[in-house]
């Protein structure tokens, strides 16, 4: 099976690849919209930040790439800063248009909850995933339900029907895994999340390779 | 719930791993490949590289380094030691680093921490802070190159620099506690956390494992970073996160 990273110039692209080649995927990184297409599923990873990320897909023309996996239900995963583009619109640095594939907006973490108590920014480390319901490709939910979070930022006024899992930090619920047909996002980084992680990936891949990975 | 984390500090120079006392006397104590493996199936939460390689050359093997332990784990883990640019750091997160800890090279030039935070996302940029008590001046104060040169940095006002420039996280060291296995530096870290709202990495002093319970508990650190006693087997880190869980810690 061939999966396609979205090589965008942003973010780590090694280490998703590596776990990709851990659990026996070929693994394309490439920027050309034709060979990814060709691929089982996309990736879209990213670090960094939400402007310079929508700004290089514009200007590799890969923004056109999207319409296109939607409209032919290609299985795709956004990781962490990858995740947040899929929704309408991110507050960082400025008001910045997501792809919009996901409804809701991208809203950074204040520092302070609702009784006036401090918690710290960036949402840093490993939390446990609060599962609202089951993914479509994913029968059985993990027993191990740490995963490593890192970023500032967290998706909020979505969609309830297309919330997967939460993890709580301060007052926020905030989206770990989202879900709407063929698309799927991770808030956190599978890649780096251990047993868990492993575990989201491989049925995630194992939906894509037996074709229910989408709704 | 979020979990405090328990970060073995590996001490790299030209590909090897060491950790002397108090930075003089060098240990040699193995592969950094094999020793991220065994952390991992320990339950490490992360792992922080620390290269003191001299050499260009050095610098050229943690590069390689950090990508056979990416390619080997899924564990997140930070890179620091002669980061000195943009594309010092790009090389080490292209290769697999999560984050890149920055120390002197950010006080000699402190746009360095908004550069990589800009570029990266604060998330990435982790300044690490060698911090001593000075009685002269009353406080903390900051120090370079392994504790030998004393900077005109106050320890607390460089935190909150350091935070303003886009840090994401900080690594405090205490070059009081370190080495001396007496546990960490509760006043330290205390001052440093309230004076900023990014995660802080306690480091320096762990000598027992009711040590990190009381930084991790009562100060409330989010995070304790040990090197010796985890290398030289005198608690593990699986140890470490049993005790904590006990005493009603969260860890994972």
């Amino acid at each position: 099976m061939k999966i396609g990273v979205i090589d965008y110039g942003m973010g780590n692209l090694f280490s998703v690849e590596q776990a990709l080649k851990r659990l026996g995927c070929d693994v394309l990184v490439s920027a050309d919209q034709t060979s990814l297409l060709a691929c089982d599923a996309l990736i879209l990873p990213g670090v960094g930040a939400f402007q310079d990320a929508m700004k290089r897909l514009h200007d590799t023309g890969l923004i056109a790439l999207f319409d296109k996996v939607v409209a032919t239900n290609k299985p795709l995963l956004g990781i962490c800063l990858g995740m947040q583009l899929l929704f309408e619109e991110s507050e960082e640095n400025g008001h910045w248009q997501g792809l919009g594939i996901f409804k809701g907006y991208i809203k950074q973490f204040s520092g302070k909850d609702s009784l006036g108590k401090s918690y710290r920014v960036p949402h840093m480390g490993w939390n446990d995933l609060q599962f609202a319901k089951s993914p479509t490709w994913l029968d059985q939910l993990p027993e191990e339900r740490y995963v490593y979070f890192v970023h500032s930022y967290f998706a909020t006024e979505m969609d309830e029907g297309d919330l997967i899992a939460y993890a709580e930090y301060g007052d926020v619920r905030v989206p770990g895994i989202v879900q709407k047909g063929n698309v799927t996002g991770m808030q956190f980084h599978p890649e780096k999340s251990g047993e868990c992680g492993v575990y989201l990936l491989q049925h995630w891949l194992h939906a894509v390779e037996k074709g229910v990975a989408t709704l | 719930m979020l979990t405090k984390r328990i970060i073995p500090c590996l001490d790299v120079k030209e590909g090897r791993v060491v950790k002397g006392v108090q930075f003089v006397s060098l240990r040699d104590a193995g592969d950094p490949v094999e020793l991220a493996k065994f952390y991992n199936k320990q339950g490490a939460d992360e792992l922080v590289f620390l290269d003191i390689s001299a050499s260009h050359e050095g610098r050229e093997t943690m590069v390689d380094v950090v990508r056979k332990t990416a390619t080997a784990l899924a564990i997140p883990f930070t890179v620091g030691g002669g980061i000195r640019t943009l594309e010092d750091m790009k090389r080490l997160l292209r290769a697999g680093a999560d984050k890149v800890s920055i120390n002197s090279s950010a006080i000699n030039r402190p746009q360095l921490i908004k550069e990589g935070s800009d570029y990266f996302g604060a998330q990435c940029i982790v300044v690490a802070i060698d911090a001593k008590w000075s009685e002269e001046d009353g406080t903390w104060m900051v120090y370079t190159h392994g504790g030998r040169n004393k900077t005109e940095k106050k320890a607390i006002a460089w935190a909150k620099e350091a935070v303003a420039l886009g840090a994401g996280e900080l690594l405090v060291t205490s070059m009081d506690q370190d080495g001396e296995k007496n546990g960490f530096d509760l006043p330290l870290t205390k001052a440093i956390r309230e004076a900023v709202n990014v995660p802080i990495i306690a480091s320096g002093g762990a000598g027992k494992v009711d040590d990190f319970y009381e930084v991790l508990h009562d100060i409330d650190a989010d995070a304790a970073l040990a090197a010796s006693i985890f290398h030289y087997k005198e608690t593990s880190v699986a140890e470490v996160k049993a005790s904590l869980k006990q005493r009603g810690v969260a860890v994972r």
